[in-house]
């Protein structure tokens, strides 16, 4: 497999350290995008279309109230996804390629 | 005298705006502990890392809470809750555009920024462009963001308080200026961190007590809470009402709102308390889970307050609603209650102050000072000198400006922050961390593009034309300048980076890869 030890230049040139910043970037977007899509999603619906938010669901519950306190709570989710990610698939590559470097 | 002055009674169905032995015991207890805790961190605060970044000793968890502290405004307590009390659902619109920018911090900055920055978030759109020009514009983007934020919340304080204490607005600004100058002065962000903590867990556990008690009134069911609110106000308040009826003006002000959050200085300088980039994502997780739960909160006090305590009789106290809240805990846990909420909310002022004040003082000394005026050599006792006659300047500063703005309406102010924010100092940041062909004179073209946008169309937008200087109609349609302003700087960037490549820079970005993803030499 690969050498124990590298330069920095070597690692970053490694096709394990360019996999690395190219997975990071596309979890980034894809999660980015998604909470750009949700919240303005959701501006529009506001702008355009607020009688299906005005839609009750119960007996005075309306949809924009489950739909709103929803965005927030999705929010957070979204925010917990990747640091789920982030420490158990990044971490762990990053210590491998640090471990690598002289 | 001063005694005197808060013990003076008036008559009335509240007793807001009147001495309440409580609130100013429980104001006096926490400003008491806050500048014991200053003293303590004084012992602590030698270095420039000590006094920029608390040693990078904060935990993750810590620093979560004191992000939280730093958005958890006095404004976004009070005007949240009475935006909801009087508009009803609407206020939860505005709220959710604050919160969802920080997924993005997370997703776009948070590591990257931990890894390449040392103290301001100038260190990383400066890492391998041209020093000088880049922390000269960036420093103005700074402060010109934290001034606007820093006038509101002065002013805000001011008159909050007079209305809560009956203290007198000149002494009240005095206060609030001479202690948050305490804070930094002497603690640094030991003192500021510790001080927002404290303050964002009596401000959470204040609020949760709130909406317990006033749920009690309704047998501990949100859906009897909407039926008093649909049964005297209407069917109408629990759906989107007039706030958005312009969908380029949601877009505008949703994008403020959304990406300022990632440019304001003062939260961008908290990552740098954290050890390395794994607490700095936490600490956005535990953030967004506390703010989320605080909108969650302000949103149930705001419709508690209108079913309660009635519309009319909040209106009656303030248009805006801004006194809700309070209103509501004097009803539901009589005075003394009241008194607690009050000086959480006088304590809230005073924490989210110091943080913008050391923000100010850090771009001062170690943007200015030391990377314009001395070449990026610093002698680390000389940069810490400017630094604390920096903070005692803007201590200075925001007193002046709080008594020179006393009576003007400054709630536009903030958007301004906001618009600043995400126009001048995210499309910097974000370009300088993800695009290689990003160059100085495109950083230095976008920060002035987005900040003179900004300053500009706001003056000719319906916020100020119309509702402070009385015009029919405004020559810029948009209340909030951010969608043009913001474009404008990315345009900007964008262009004047690809007519004149920046080799050296270009070639930086990839070397600086293994700080930006690896953490290797980060600080």
């Amino acid at each position: 497999m690969n050498q124990p030890h590298r330069t920095p230049h070597d690692v970053l040139e490694s096709s394990d350290f360019k996999k690395l910043v190219k997975q990071r970037w596309s979890v980034s977007l894809v999660l980015t995008f998604t909470m750009l899509a949700v919240y303005f999603g959701f501006l529009l619906l506001v702008a355009f279309n607020k009688e299906v938010l005005a839609t009750r669901i119960g007996e005075y519950t309306t949809l924009a109230i489950p739909v709103g306190l929803g965005i927030i709570l999705f929010a957070w989710l979204l925010t917990g996804i990747y640091v789920f990610w982030a420490n158990n698939k990044y971490d762990s590559s990053v210590e491998n390629l640090k471990n690598k470097i002289q | 005298m001063f005694l005197a002055l808060l013990l003076q009674a008036s008559p009335g169905a509240s007793t807001l705006g009147t001495a309440n032995p409580v609130s100013i015991g429980m104001f006096f207890l926490f400003v008491a502990v806050t500048l014991y805790i200053t003293y303590w961190a004084a012992k602590k605060t030698k270095t420039g890392s000590e006094f920029y970044a608390a040693g990078r000793s904060i935990s993750g968890f810590q620093n979560g809470l004191a992000l939280a502290g730093d958005y958890m405004s006095a404004a976004s307590f009070l005007g949240i809750a009475g935006m909801v009390a009087t508009k009803g659902y609407d206020g939860l619109i505005y709220s959710i555009g604050f919160l969802v920018g920080w997924p993005l911090i997370m997703f776009l900055i948070a590591e990257p920024l931990r890894n390449l920055g040392k103290y301001t978030f100038a260190d990383v759109v400066a890492f391998r462009l041209r020093q000088r020009p880049i922390r000269i514009v960036s420093s103005v983007g700074s402060l010109m963001t934290i001034a606007f934020y820093l006038i509101a919340q002065m002013v805000g304080a001011g008159g909050l308080i007079k209305t809560l204490f009956g203290l007198e607005y000149e002494l009240a600004v005095l206060v609030v200026g001479c202690v948050m100058t305490l804070y930094v002065l002497f603690g640094g962000m030991i003192a500021t961190t510790w001080v927002q903590i404290i303050k964002a867990v009596l401000l959470l556990s204040g609020a949760t007590v709130l909406v317990l008690l006033s749920l009690a009134k309704f047998g501990f069911s949100p859906g009897n809470l909407l039926e008093s609110v649909s049964t005297n106000y209407g069917q109408e308040m629990l759906a989107p009402g007039g706030y958005i009826s312009n969908p380029f003006d949601a877009l505008s002000l949703g994008l403020a709102l959304m990406l300022g959050t990632a440019g304001l200085p003062h939260i961008l300088m908290r990552f740098y308390t954290v050890p390395d980039a794994k607490a700095a994502r936490k600490s956005v997780f535990v953030a967004t889970g506390f703010i989320g739960y605080f909108y969650l909160l302000t949103f149930l006090i705001g419709f508690s307050a209108m079913a309660l305590v009635g519309k009319p009789a909040i209106e009656s106290l303030d248009k805006g609603g801004n006194m809700a809240a309070l209103l509501l805990a004097e009803q539901t846990g009589g005075t003394a209650f009241l008194g607690f909420i009050a000086a959480v909310a006088f304590a809230t002022i005073l924490a989210v102050v110091a943080g913008l004040t050391l923000s100010g003082a850090s771009s001062i000394s170690h943007d200015l000072y030391v990377h314009v005026f001395k070449n990026g050599v610093s002698d680390e006792k000389g940069e810490i000198k400017v630094a604390k006659r920096a903070t005692i300047a803007l201590g200075i500063l925001s007193i002046l400006l709080g008594l020179v703005f006393k009576g003007q309406n400054v709630a536009f102010m903030v958007g301004l922050a906001f618009s600043i924010a995400a126009s001048a100092n995210f499309p910097a940041l974000l370009m300088s961390i993800i695009w290689k062909r990003f160059t100085t004179k495109g950083a230095v073209w976008s920060i002035a593009t987005g900040a003179l946008l900004s300053l500009v169309l706001i003056v000719l937008s319906p916020t100020i034309m119309v509702d402070i200087m009385g015009y029919e109609e405004a020559i810029f349609p948009l209340k909030n300048p951010a969608l043009v302003s913001m474009s404008g700087a990315f345009l900007m960037g964008i262009l004047v980076s690809l007519l004149q490549p920046e080799h050296e820079a270009a070639a930086k970005f990839e070397s600086e890869k293994l700080r930006t993803y690896l953490g290797v030499g980060a600080e």
